[in-house]
């Protein structure tokens, strides 16, 4: 959407080293420097992170909700991919 | 692809089960429409009510009160970019809703148009205004927009330390001088009602409100939150040897819960209207921060610009 705030950025803020990069709001902002000092003041105003993404919102391609049935439908009846699919018989250990 | 009639089932299961709606999911016009109003209302209401404690940051007491209130300010300038991130989720831009509010089209929370006059006022406002605020965004937290509701979460961390460092000052005042303790009840006495109004004219004369509660954008009504309010707050007024200025207020032992006075309904509606002590003076302030900031909006379009071509040239 043209706007006079600048393109929409994605922020996604990880907590610790280690951790996923979690989806947190987003923001406006004219370029990629202005987009993450704005993540960082908007974001992490007490210390709720040590490393921030910030993504052009234009960028993100996303599955659409109404045809999640059917987009995710290949994984439903696949229950041998869980280990509790599998008998171990009795007295077995470590595994 | 889906009918409209499966696609509506579908939006009406999803609020039975209490999921949430995300921004590509279908959902009813009238229902995004509710939910750009409140949410840019909202958003409105975070960025106009730092304008009252504000006016206190230059002559807060000490270099302590000084950093609290400016870090309080400062997170309801956040709170209102989370909300206006949220507005736009629905389509709305953000031009247009900070245009509406500007032109005095839309909206926003009638307390902030009362002036802050003492310090006082910025510990009532901390404990009282915020309190409300608070009040309504817990029960927001679980409202059935997603991307408003996780803004409501992180809302609501937030706020916590804002209802505090208003106690706390009403503390240091009550437990303060003879002059001080007056100070803090006429506080008290000109912020109490306009903190009732907070949460709405009363269920009979609200009729949106039923309609957001069938959608579960809210999840209690205006005088369920009220209710409440007072019945939390009034110990917290005792505690600081104050009075509440409603002489209808009264332990009902019956509801487990107070009886009390329902403000002037008129005053509300009048202050919304533009008339409150404070209404034109804060549209001013608020046009005239957007118009000064004008030239750092087109000087960063213009320099992103440049880089661009830059990175062409290269
Ligand atoms: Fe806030
Ligand atoms: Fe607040």
């Amino acid at each position: 959407m043209k706007d006079s705030q600048g393109p929409l950025w994605e922020v996604f803020v990880q907590k610790k080293a280690g951790q996923p990069f979690v989806h947190c709001g987003s923001l406006h902002a004219y370029d990629k420097e202005m987009a993450i000092e704005n993540a960082r003041d908007l974001y992490t105003r007490r210390s709720e992170g040590s490393a921030l993404w910030v993504v052009p919102a234009a960028a993100i391609v996303a599955s659409s909700p109404e045809d999640a049935g059917s987009f995710f439908e290949p994984s439903n009846d696949k229950v041998y991919r869980h280990p509790t699919f599998y008998q171990i018989p009795e007295g077995v250990k470590y595994i | 692809m889906d009918n409209v009639v499966d696609v509506e089932k579908n939006f009406n299961s999803k609020l039975e089960k209490n999921d949430f709606v995300e921004p590509k999911d279908w959902m009813p016009e009238n229902y995004r429409k509710h939910l750009i109003r409140q949410i840019s209302q909202h958003a409105h209401s975070e960025i106009i009510g730092m304008l009252p404690e504000g006016n206190w940051i230059s002559r807060a007491p000490s270099l302590r009160s000084k950093i609290v209130l400016l870090a309080k300010v400062q997170d309801e300038g956040g709170h209102g970019l989370y909300l206006y991130t949220a507005a736009e989720t629905l389509g709305a831009s953000r031009d247009e809703l900070l245009g509406a509010l500007h032109t005095g089209k839309a909206k926003y929370s009638s307390i902030f148009n009362y002036p802050t006059l003492t310090w006082a006022d910025i510990g009532a406002v901390g404990w009282l205004v915020d309190g409300a605020a608070i009040m309504n965004q817990v029960m927001l937290q679980r409202t059935s927009y997603g991307p408003y509701s996780r803004a409501m979460i992180r809302i609501c961390k937030e706020e916590s330390f804002h209802q505090r460092q208003g106690y706390e000052i009403m503390c240091r005042l009550c437990f303060g001088t003879e002059e001080q303790k007056e100070m803090a009840q006429d506080a008290l006495n000109r912020w109490w009602f306009p903190t009732m109004m907070m949460f709405g004219p009363p269920d009979k004369d609200s009729p949106n409100s039923e309609q957001a509660i069938k959608w579960r954008i809210k999840r209690e009504t205006n005088d369920e939150l009220r209710q409440k309010f007072v019945d939390r707050t009034v110990a917290q007024v005792e505690f600081l040897g104050l009075t509440i200025p409603d002489k209808n207020l009264k332990w009902n032992e019956t509801k487990k819960g107070y009886d009390f006075s329902e403000p002037d309904w008129s005053e509300f509606y009048s202050v919304i209207k533009g008339n409150g002590p404070c209404n034109k003076e804060r549209l001013e302030a608020r046009n005239k921060a957007h118009s000064d900031g004008a030239w750092v909006r087109e000087a960063a379009i213009a320099y992103a610009e440049k880089k661009k071509e830059n990175i062409l040239a290269a």
